[in-house]
């Protein structure tokens, strides 16, 4: 009975295929539903246990800026949101550096641990996944 | 749709979910609770309040799967798992104890 189970486990990992994806985030958290959906769409894909990456480049990197302030524009701040990510065992975000610094940002200014990386490591990560979808 | 406590009338969506998180009160969650036939016990108040304050600081409304992780590192294990957890909230913890909450429906739930 042992080995059949076993054999039954092996046979499953073999099936469950798990992908790398990478979520590409390039425009402005607000102005267009661009960030808030894919956003949406981590934190569903997260259900899925597969191997879930996600990248800042160009204005995307507003998305994680501290201290967002949404009232005059009459929508709701769903920065906070990104904090939630470690929750659902989504901990690989990826910055890319060029993009903070053409912004005058730096790390300590963004709302959760990141890793910054030179736009030519962002090309290498992105050269390792399978999937690949922008936002 | 809309939802009837002490003569006032809160809008609620299609599903019976709150249009207006401000709008909750304790009693509104009670009377929500009863049209799911949940009789809420403390132990129903813990995880409607944690919800809640899930909500305040992520600003969503948490996955079953997240929500049981959060509840046991809060609360301990013999209360984040599924079994303990489906107990309270027969039609799914995070579905219905959202709504009594006063959430939105979590992200991803269908």
């Amino acid at each position: 009975m042992a080995q059949v189970a076993e054999a039954l486990e092996q046979e499953q990992d073999a099936q469950s295929v798990v992908k790398k994806f990478m979520f590409v985030n390039r425009k402005a958290p607000y102005g267009t539903i661009y960030a808030l959906e894919g956003l949406e769409v981590v934190l569903i894909s997260a259900a899925f246990d597969q191997d879930v990456s996600l990248a800042f480049l160009d204005d995307g990197v507003y998305q994680l800026v501290k201290g967002q302030q949404t009232k005059g524009l009459e929508v709701k701040n769903f920065s906070p949101t990104y904090r939630a990510l470690e929750g659902y065992d989504v901990e690989k975000l990826y910055v890319e550096g060029e993009s903070l610094e053409a912004r005058g940002l730096r790390e300590d200014q963004l709302l959760v641990p990141v890793q910054v990386v030179s736009a030519q490591e962002m090309a290498q990560l992105m050269e390792q996944q399978d999937v690949i979808i922008g936002f | 749709m809309a939802i009837e406590v002490g003569g006032k009338t809160y809008e609620t969506d299609e599903e019976g979910y709150l249009v207006n998180l401000a709008d909750w009160t304790e009693e509104l969650g009670g009377e929500i609770a009863k049209s799911e036939n949940v009789e809420m016990s403390p132990n129903h108040w813990e995880v409607v309040n944690f919800l809640r304050e899930y909500y305040n600081e992520y600003q969503i409304a948490p996955a079953v799967r997240v929500l049981t992780k959060a509840i046991g590192k809060k609360l301990g294990a013999d209360k984040g798992n599924s079994k303990y957890l489906y107990e309270l909230f027969p039609y799914g913890p995070a579905k219905q104890a959202c709504k009594i909450a006063g959430l939105p429906k979590p992200t991803g739930c269908v």
